[in-house]
């Protein structure tokens, strides 16, 4: 057996005393394309960090090529040829071809200057290696993504890289653009170049790469040979749990629907948006959870924002309370009675300086003021409702947010927007990064409002969460909705089932 | 942390005085206050008091206004030639009586706030290039109003009462007026939606519109204010200088932007304090205060530009200071 060109073992890590990675390991080969899988929070991009110099571990050993190394920053990381491919490219689309390829590796002539003639021929050259012809003196930033990460991947490779990381390559390329980044790959991996590769795509890894290493909490649970495993395999191992029963779940059929809810309130028809969302149909009614399933990238999340008026709708109807709506912006979808509770709490929800107070009220505002004056008695007194139906632990509602946990935040801008009394409140994974105890509170406040008569659209990449909680759960692939499954009667096993199958027909109509 | 029923009156009552970071300000402005009174026999004389706050006006005015721009995370460069060319406008118009110049150069800096505003909503203008690209202009329509000369004004309507009038011949109008400004400014952050909305949408843009907030009318609102108090210093100028300064203004911006900083109110936007600013603007006012004493010793003679860049010393310590006691809550974030 060849010896590994990168042996990590025993990886630990944590941050704040709170572990991040608890027994991680990673072995790669010479000359092949590694993928590295799990969920979000599973510890990948912690591992990748300590291995490209970024953090530093707390326990275990890393060998390069058998002998054991430390590498304190990017540059020994580098030094010792260790290239990474970022999601966000950092490259300098304002500069040419040529010069991004060549950038702090320019070639001199015999005066110091540089040598344009000698860079614009390793240009030339680095990427005639993978079939690739460009305007090398063009602006890099001219050239679609897919290009411009190619000219990444070929600076890496002109740098001598042992061992190149791609992170999340594919995510914004369509489907020829990642054929050509396969055979760049390919190209690559033939000349003795390993790739360590991870996506959410996994469908992809059987295409490109050899071995695959499954991470879940902080820990390797599993490595092996590509050939010898299966996509459902891995996406058991991801999850913990036994592959036979989910495949024995295979095609149960499910439960018919079940008049549980009130009348429909949302209703979208073959709804598309600019943000590759490509034809999704839902009924959620009041009274009802309906949950969004899928894979990430699958479109869960562009639903959410095509609904609640945040991404350009292209095709498609889309009728809120009987009536056919055009909503053209976060105003007029709250307007219309919707509330979204977004993903990423620091981005797109809390205002770090501001009071618990002063977050939890902001959408409530236009109606807590009279003549633009806020009636600061009344909002006392609603926060403190709040404060104290959603169990918040803040010293006061004076006290800036920041200063709150995850959990606590979550709770703040879940009761803005139930401040709002709105008839369908959208959560896009509302328990996310949330202990276990605010997450049952989390859950059990969506359940009360859903008893009386709220329509909720949950969407989650934990099965549990949409198994318990939803009426029925809508499929996401690929930006379509392709099946739709009722409760009771969804187990976990046939959920990953509908998820990772390819769908039967192009699409299922949500209706009944 | 800090127990719970102690802290929570406190914060409360805080926050509208600036609470924990922009204490700075107010322990030195007291510090220096007590230095002038222990070291000049005149230091708090009725002269000494009103003259000080007369000039001071104006600074503090057009900190206010800069103080909620910055809050919103942008930024008015436009400030002092706005004043400038308000002070040409009023003195133009000062034969007609403060009761038309005074609103003319207040509409003068509306304009120039609303060009603002319109560039930086409308066409998406960054503040920095819009406000700048606005400074040139009002700069150059007040050296062509003027003929490049100081406008003298009527003396014998009523213009000048504003700027020279003293209340008990030791309050200047202008002050007053200044602190009503103040005290709107600061019941709009505190009291009102819009207030709220200016905060939200420099502390997170991207959420504010998520929640259907009038992000585009908070900004509007801010930079019309800032243009207004531009206008109404402008006014104050010509009013207490007895003509229309076509090259006044140079650098108030900037000064403007050292007392909103110093009054612990960030330039990302998002956070900030009204009282603390005006106390960052009279603080500046004092260093210079003092120096003009301190030459009055005779012991050492210090030339205008050195007391500028004692200024700019003050300001670094101060802001050092703040960096320092930030920096805790800021790890924890």
């Amino acid at each position: 057996m060849t010896e590994p060109l990168l042996q990590m073992t025993g990886i630990q890590k944590a941050f704040a005393g709170i572990p991040a990675l608890r027994e991680a390991s990673l072995r790669i080969l010479p000359g092949e394309v590694h993928a590295l899988v799990g969920q979000n929070g599973a510890g990948k991009s912690t591992l990748i960090k300590i291995l490209t110099g970024v953090y530093r571990r707390d326990a275990g050993e890393v060998l390069w090529q058998g002998r054991p190394v430390d590498l304190r920053s990017p540059r020994d990381a580098q030094g010792v040829g260790i290239a990474t491919i970022y999601q966000e490219l950092t490259l300098v689309p304002q500069r040419t071809v040529t010069e991004n390829i060549v950038l702090g590796y320019e070639p001199r002539t015999r005066w110091g200057a540089i040598d344009w003639r000698a860079a614009d021929a390793r240009a030339r050259e680095v990427l005639s290696r993978f079939g690739i012809e460009l305007d090398l003196h063009r602006a890099l930033g001219s050239y679609p993504t897919a290009i411009q990460q190619l000219v990444a991947i070929g600076r890496a490779a002109s740098m001598e890289a042992k061992l190149l990381i791609m992170d999340e390559p594919t995510s914004s390329l369509d489907e020829r653009e990642v054929e050509t980044l396969f055979g760049v790959m390919r190209a690559l991996k033939a000349r003795g170049t390993s790739i360590l590769y991870v996506s959410h795509f996994l469908d992809e890894l059987f295409a490109v790469c050899d071995g695959v290493t499954i991470m879940r909490d902080g820990r390797t649970v599993g490595e092996t040979r590509i050939a010898d495993t299966s996509k459902l395999d891995l996406i058991a191992g991801m999850l913990g749990r036994d592959p036979d029963e989910i495949r024995a779940a295979g095609r149960t059929q499910l439960s018919t629907d079940q008049t549980h809810a009130g009348p429909v309130f949302l209703e979208a028809k073959g709804l598309s948006s600019d943000r590759r969302l490509r034809r999704l149909d839902l009924e959620v009614r009041a009274g009802e959870i309906v949950g969004l399933a899928g894979l990430l990238g699958s479109g869960r999340t562009e639903s959410a924002r095509a609904i609640f008026g945040m991404d350009k709708v292209t095709g498609g109807t889309l009728r809120v309370g009987g009536r056919d709506v055009r909503l053209s912006s976060p105003r007029d979808a709250i307007d219309a009675g919707i509330a979204f509770l977004t993903e990423d709490r620091k981005v797109e929800g809390i205002i770090p300086d501001l009071s618990v107070r002063e977050n939890l009220t902001l959408a409530l505002l236009p109606r807590l003021s009279k003549m633009g004056i806020v009636d600061e008695a009344r909002e006392r007194q609603i926060v403190q409702g709040f404060i104290k139906a959603l169990g918040i632990r803040t010293a006061d509602m004076d006290q800036p947010i920041r200063e709150l946990s995850g959990g606590n935040q979550q709770k703040v801008l879940l009761g803005r927007w139930l401040a709002l009394e709105p008839k369908l409140l959208i959560l896009d994974e509302p328990t996310r990064g949330v202990d276990v105890g605010a997450k049952l509170e989390i859950q059990s406040i969506i359940a009360k409002h859903v008893e009386q008569g709220c329509a909720v659209l949950l969407i989650s990449s934990e099965f549990e969460e949409l198994i318990e909680g939803a009426h029925n759960i809508v499929v996401l692939q690929e930006g379509r909705s392709v099946r739709k499954l009722n409760n009771p009667g969804v187990t976990e096993a046939s959920l990953i089932h509908a998820i990772a199958e390819p769908p039967d027909t192009p699409h299922v109509e949500a209706a009944e | 942390m800090t127990t719970a029923p102690l802290d929570l009156n406190l914060r409360r009552y805080m926050r509208p005085l600036g609470g924990g970071t922009h204490l700075t300000v107010w322990v030195a402005l007291a510090l220096l206050i007590l230095l002038g009174y222990l070291r000049y026999d005149n230091f708090l004389s009725a002269y000494n008091i009103s003259s000080f706050l007369g000039y001071n006006s104006m600074f503090v005015l057009i900190s206010v206004g800069m103080c909620l721009v910055i809050m919103t995370g942008g930024i008015d460069l436009s400030v002092g030639a706005v004043a400038a060319l308000a002070s040409v406008t009023a003195a133009l118009l000062s034969p007609l009586g403060l009761l038309v110049a005074l609103p003319a150069g207040m509409l003068t800096g509306l304009v120039a706030g609303a060009i603002n505003a319109g560039l930086i909503v409308g066409l998406r203008l960054p503040p920095f290039m819009a406000t700048l690209a606005t400074m040139l202009a009002a700069r150059g329509t007040s050296l062509v109003v003027s003929d490049r000369q100081a406008v003298s004004v009527d003396w014998s309507s009523d213009f000048t009462a504003l700027g020279m009038n003293k209340i008990a011949s030791i309050l200047p109008w202008t002050i007053v007026v200044a602190i009503l400004v103040v005290v709107v400014a600061w019941y709009i952050l505190e009291k009102t939606s819009l207030g709220r909305t200016v905060l939200a949408v420099g502390g997170n843009a991207e959420a504010a519109h998520l929640m259907g907030l009038k992000t585009s009318r908070a900004l509007i609102f801010v930079y019309l204010f800032s243009g207004a108090c531009a206008g109404l210093a402008g006014v104050f100028l010509a009013s207490g200088y007895g003509a229309g300064q076509p090259l006044e203004g140079q650098g108030w911006e900037l000064a403007a932007i050292a007392a909103v900083v110093v009054g612990g109110t960030l330039l990302t936007g998002g956070m900030g304090s009204v009282p603390a600013t005006v106390a960052g603007a009279l603080l500046f006012g004092l260093v210079f205060n003092l120096l003009n004493f301190e030459n009055g010793l005779g012991v050492i003679s210090l030339s205008a530009y050195w007391q500028s860049v004692i200024r700019g010393a003050f300001l670094l310590v101060v802001i050092l200071l703040q960096v320092r006691l930030a920096r805790p809550a800021a790890a924890k974030a």
